[in-house]
């Protein structure tokens, strides 16, 4: 098969895993070696496809074939879908030959599995070490590895990779058990710990003074939980998010919004979620991660889902009015973290100030605050809100989007993906 | 009112402050033009002579965005620059840059933002092309043709630099070139976009990985605008392709939509798989 054609079928195979990122690595370049390469600064995205996503890496499989039949994934036996494989040779040049050209900031390598965990992995470890021991690549390198692989292939893949990743798919084992049979929660939570330790040790290696510097590894890893596909609600996947960032310390969690693809199974719910409910996610996941929120208090009892009019912040801030307003003056930081429409960024800019200054409202104008939010929620030099604001009924109405009138269109409509949706499933 | 002319550079800028100061001219007593500017109402005024040695502290951090500042093409950022420095030396306010809500500290912000902005996209939008072997010393040469927002080829070259030590490579901008060959940077004067190759031979895998790794289920054509604004495509070789994929993701979803379900397959007699069933079922479950 021409290159041309498996890069289309491998690249197409690959592009609904949404990690993307190419920061954090450990400081490295080029100078004084005999390849390219530089990593450790903010991520770079070098261009960007019309589904909004960035393009940063280079992310490929080296096969779609696979044993599995995780039933959301295109990959799976049961589809039958065009398969391809590259060899580790020609994934490294390509790798090589789109850096050189400044597309790419590295590769993101992903397989499907063949013969078994390991024999999978020892060729994605392949391509790994000719990028670093042959080409001296000292760019970004991503490796998606194998909760069933061996712990020696999962720390050698460490050690050429500055990320590693391990899809934990879906929140629950039950979940896993309806649409990925072959998956295990707990055997990729030990597989994750695993890499943990890893990481902790070498970090411990390099804290211990006069020690030589200890070989690389990489330096976080990351998993990507799939919304939408299965039944569990905002706050199952948001628990399992907390658990692993707390417990596993994960760097990130991407959440993919199940989008219809090829060859789907029977097994798939015909409806995808709306693309919100995946933002919205990410705003919570932010919530936890930087604005101290606890996972609790993201959702409640009544409601397990997040609101998909609002950000979950605001969501939240309505349900405990009787917390605001807060004074931009002297609220402690973790208050004014609270407060809708003011970010991390602001709230130090404002702790900064107001060390010198009084704050009035023209002096958050000037930090681009959006006024109309925040204003409600705060007291400054110069406002103070109205209690009843607070408490009127209509107080959600208020930050709702514009209701958008319907469209009568009598002429021949075209048929849009939701009326598809709606044929095939029979419903209004 | 003093008139002070100057090369639109940190440095030559910081020359003058450097005399205004040590002279003890107030902010409002100058008039900053950029040479080769109308001259203004003011003829150049008795010109103040370079001033070479320091004559005032300020923080690593303020020569940080001034520095930064200065790459800007906002006219007045040469005046605003001496009076947030005048501000911090003469006025007082040695804690001037520490309130971000002042006015002169969050417009100095504000441009450094957008030159950071800036650099940051030169570094993600920059192509190479291919376009020779030096034969003496085998490595390969790469051009790219650039059009930053601002004068940024100096503030982006050590990252080139470091990148790509091992190739040689040029960029070529409308303002200035920068010209790595493995040992020194060089700089030359800037030239028309004529002067650079137009393709390279990977670029149609380039676009046929753009092509291959765009969801057509999940369109969101604002976002891509935002983070990737027009006026970068023209130098992409991937832009061509966003009309057309836009244009046809609706009927790949449809595709999708209308294709036959499939069923599961059972795979029997897989010796892996059957270990891996075996596993999963002895597996505690997760926490």
């Amino acid at each position: 098969m021409e290159l041309q054609r498996k890069l289309e079928i491998l690249a197409d195979a690959a592009k609904y895993d949404a990690s993307c990122a190419s920061s954090g690595a450990a400081r490295k370049d080029s100078r004084g070696g005999k390849g390219v390469g530089s990593t450790g600064g903010a991520g770079i995205c070098h261009s960007y496809a019309p589904d909004g996503r960035c393009i940063s890496l280079l992310k490929l499989l080296l096969t779609n074939s696979c044993l599995y039949d995780c039933h959301y994934c295109i990959n799976r036996r049961s589809s039958n879908v065009q398969r391809a494989r590259f060899t580790p040779d020609e994934v490294v040049k390509l790798t090589v030959d789109f850096y050189k050209r400044n597309y790419i900031e590295g590769l993101f390598l992903s397989s499907g599995i063949i013969q078994s965990a390991d024999y999978t992995m020892e060729l994605l470890v392949s391509v790994a070490r000719k990028l670093r021991e042959e080409h001296h690549f000292r760019g970004y390198i991503h490796l998606k590895t194998i909760p069933e692989a061996s712990p020696a292939l999962i720390g050698l893949a460490g050690s050429f990779a500055d990320r590693i990743s391990i899809n934990i798919e879906l929140p629950t084992q039950a979940g896993l058990d309806s649409l990925a049979p072959e998956k295990s929660l707990a055997r990729t939570q030990r597989a994750m710990a695993h890499i943990r330790d890893r990481i902790d040790e070498r970090l411990a290696d390099k804290r211990k003074p006069d020690a030589p510097r200890p070989p690389p590894f990489a330096t976080g890893q990351s998993t990507q939980m799939l919304v939408g596909a299965d039944a569990s609600t905002d706050a199952t996947i948001l628990q399992r998010a907390d658990v692993l960032y707390r417990s596993y310390r994960l760097r990130r969690v991407y959440y993919s919004g199940f989008s219809p693809i090829p060859q789907p199974s029977k097994l798939l719910p015909i409806n995808a979620p709306p693309l919100v409910r995946e933002h919205r996610l990410y705003q919570a996941d932010w919530l936890l991660r930087f604005y101290e929120f606890k996972v609790g208090e993201l959702t409640t009892a009544d409601e397990p889902n997040l609101d998909l009019a609002l950000d979950p912040k605001l969501a939240w801030a309505l349900r405990n009015r009787a917390r605001f307003p807060a004074d931009v003056n002297r609220a402690p930081r973790e208050i004014l973290l609270r407060v809708p429409g003011l970010g991390v960024r602001n709230v130090d800019r404002i702790i900064a100030a107001r060390r010198h200054t009084r704050l009035r409202l023209a002096d958050l104008l000037r930090l681009r605050i959006a006024m109309k939010k925040v204003l409600p929620f705060i007291i400054a030099a110069d406002h103070v809100p109205t209690r009843s604001g607070l408490d009127a009924d209509d107080f959600r109405a208020r930050f709702l989007p514009p209701p958008v009138q319907m469209a009568l269109d009598f002429g021949a409509p075209q048929a849009t993906p939701a009326d598809l949706v709606s044929v095939r499933s029979g419903e209004f | 009112m003093r008139s002070v002319f100057i090369e639109p550079s940190f440095e030559a800028w910081r020359q003058q402050a450097r005399a205004l100061l040590a002279a003890a001219v107030p902010p409002e007593e100058v008039l900053w033009s950029e040479q080769g500017e109308q001259a203004a109402l003011f003829p150049a005024s008795e010109a103040v002579a370079p001033h070479a040695v320091p004559v005032a502290k300020v923080s690593a951090a303020f020569l940080a965005i001034a520095r930064t500042a200065a790459a800007h093409t906002a006219p007045q950022r040469w005046a605003t620059l001496y009076r947030l420095l005048w501000r911090l030396t003469h006025g007082g306010e040695r804690h001037l840059l520490s309130i971000p809500t002042d006015r002169d500290v969050r417009t100095v912000q504000e441009w450094c933002k957008a030159v950071r902005r800036g650099v940051h996209k030169m570094r993600a939008f920059v192509r190479f092309r291919l376009v020779g072997t030096d034969d003496a010393t085998g490595r390969e040469q790469f051009v790219a043709w650039f059009e930053p927002d601002y004068p940024l080829v100096r503030l982006v070259a050590p990252f080139f630099q470091k990148r790509f030590a091992g190739m040689d490579w040029s960029i070529l901008t409308p303002h200035e070139c920068v010209h790595w060959d493995g040992a020194t940077l060089h700089f030359t004067p800037g030239v028309p976009r004529s002067a650079a190759a137009d393709e390279d031979a990977l670029d149609e895998l380039w676009r046929t990985y753009f092509r291959s790794i765009f969801n057509p289920a999940r369109l969101k054509v604002k976002a891509m605008h935002a983070a990737m604004p027009k006026k970068y495509w023209k130098n992409l070789p991937e832009a061509e392709l966003i009309p057309e994929l836009i244009a046809g993701s609706e009927q790949r979803v449809a595709r999708m939509l209308m294709s036959e379900a499939r069923p599961a397959k059972p795979a029997a007699g897989n010796p892996y798989l059957d270990r891996l069933r075996h596993m999963n079922d002895s597996e505690e479950p997760a926490e």
